[in-house]
């Protein structure tokens, strides 16, 4: 039986279909592999409900595995506790604003709660690094991402909101 | 371990009825307005609004997959999400009517949108401390996802509302014509009484004093007149959670429905 550190490993050549520079594991969406006999199951937690990529995701996993030998795969998914931004690793905030998208810069707390307009620290543009950005929309070009535009440079770009 | 499973068989099947309806309504909700929503794809006034009611739209599918799919469970008779969305007639549907309302302006998609967000966000809240961990689990998902509607919805309510004469004048006219289907989403009925019961969510009336806080919070910084409660008593703009709807159901179903009326089963 492979362990499952190794598994886990393997796992971080599997990348988000919309942002191919993350893998999943950075985006915090693998909870946990084990082994069932000869079954290993991945269990994942789905970012947002309607977000088609899960499908994709689940295919990419299973290729991935039976690509590296383990004969059958099962993935399960867990939905509580809900996925959250928190849960993304340093590399994964790395790779997205090397990617042109601006990390998360708040914790999911910070915007829970029926508040209005939540105190929002400035979102630095991955771009030029201003901290003179504006933002446009809260709902962008997919579910996790808002729009904004950089006052500086004034590129538009993606911000992968916390949630 | 939820707390249906831990009951004997006959009492469980004397729950399934209020338990199934209550799910039903919860997916119904999303399903619908969901729907309604994604018309706009393509057409919406500014990009920016497109992305976000087609963003809200996809949410609401999601949320309501989950619920459907867990409706389907608890009945037991082996219909799965799909056969619950697709093979159900209007009168099956236990969606509020406000959510079916045709989009006659866009004032109106985002005044609807304000009442059922502000509504949606308080219910989760409840829900989410569900004495049934998947309706729990299901709730604080989708709260998440809500938080964000009912922002933009409160944020579009005071730029309209308090934009252009004519923005405010749309904006005043769909508040009044909405209104009085508000009243339907605090109508307690058994199936409300027997959830509270059970503790798997509130009574609805309780939600009440919430949402009109918050309602009447935003419209007076969107300098909206908010209507008299009793504007929304009238029990003629009710009826959708038990099954009786507008003539308006109908024309969504039969496109939302068309393909797998017409090639049942039909798959990707």
């Amino acid at each position: 039986m492979i362990d499952a550190q190794q598994v886990m490993g393997w796992l971080q050549e599997v990348a988000d279909p919309e942002i191919p520079v993350l893998s999943i594991v950075d985006l915090g969406i693998v909870r946990e592999v084990s082994w069932e006999q000869e079954v290993c199951v991945v269990t994942i937690t789905p970012t947002y409900s309607g977000c088609p990529a899960i499908f994709e995701i689940s295919r990419a996993i299973e290729q991935c595995l039976l690509a590296h030998e383990i004969k059958s795969v099962r993935i399960d998914t867990r939905i509580a506790p809900a996925w959250t931004t928190d849960w993304m690793t340093e590399q994964g905030h790395s790779a997205l604003k090397s990617y042109g998208i601006a990390p998360p810069v708040q914790r999911a707390v910070d915007i829970s709660g029926i508040i209005r307009r939540p105190a929002m620290p400035a979102v630095p543009c991955p771009q030029c690094g201003s901290k003179s950005t504006r933002l446009v929309s809260d709902f962008g070009s997919t579910s996790c991402k808002a729009l904004y535009r950089c006052s500086d440079c004034r590129e538009p770009f993606d911000y992968f909101k916390t949630h | 371990m939820n707390s249906v499973l831990k009951r004997n068989p006959t009492e469980l099947a004397a729950l399934a009825t209020p338990l199934v309806e209550g799910l039903l309504r919860l997916g119904d909700n999303a399903l619908v307005l969901s729907q309604r929503l994604s018309a706009w794809c393509g057409h919406g006034p500014a990009i920016e609004e497109d992305m976000a009611l087609t963003n809200v739209a996809l949410d609401l599918l999601g949320q309501s997959r989950m619920w459907l799919t867990l409706a389907g469970n608890a009945e037991g008779a082996g219909r799965d999400e799909d056969a619950l969305a697709y093979r159900r007639d209007a009168n099956q549907f236990r969606n509020v009517l406000l959510n079916e309302l045709p989009d006659e302006d866009y004032a109106r998609t985002i005044v609807r949108q304000f009442f059922f967000d502000v509504w949606h966000y308080f219910l989760l809240e409840r829900l989410s401390h569900s004495s049934h961990s998947e309706i729990a689990a299901i709730a604080a998902k989708s709260l998440k996802e809500v938080t964000y509607h009912v922002r933009r919805a409160s944020d579009m309510m005071v730029r309209l509302g308090d934009g252009t004469a004519e923005s405010h004048r749309r904006m005043q006219d769909a508040v009044d014509a909405l209104w009085p289907y508000t009243g339907e989403l605090f109508v307690d009925d058994a199936i409300d009484l027997e959830w509270d019961k059970q503790h798997w969510g509130p009574k609805v009336s309780a939600l009440r004093e919430a949402w009109l806080e918050h309602v009447a919070q935003v419209m007076t910084e969107a300098s909206l007149a908010v209507p008299a409660p009793e504007a929304a008593m009238h029990a003629a703009f009710r009826g959708g959670r038990s099954g009786r709807h507008t003539e308006h159901l109908g024309y969504l179903l039969a496109e939302m429905q068309f393909l797998q009326r017409a090639y049942p089963g039909a798959s990707w």
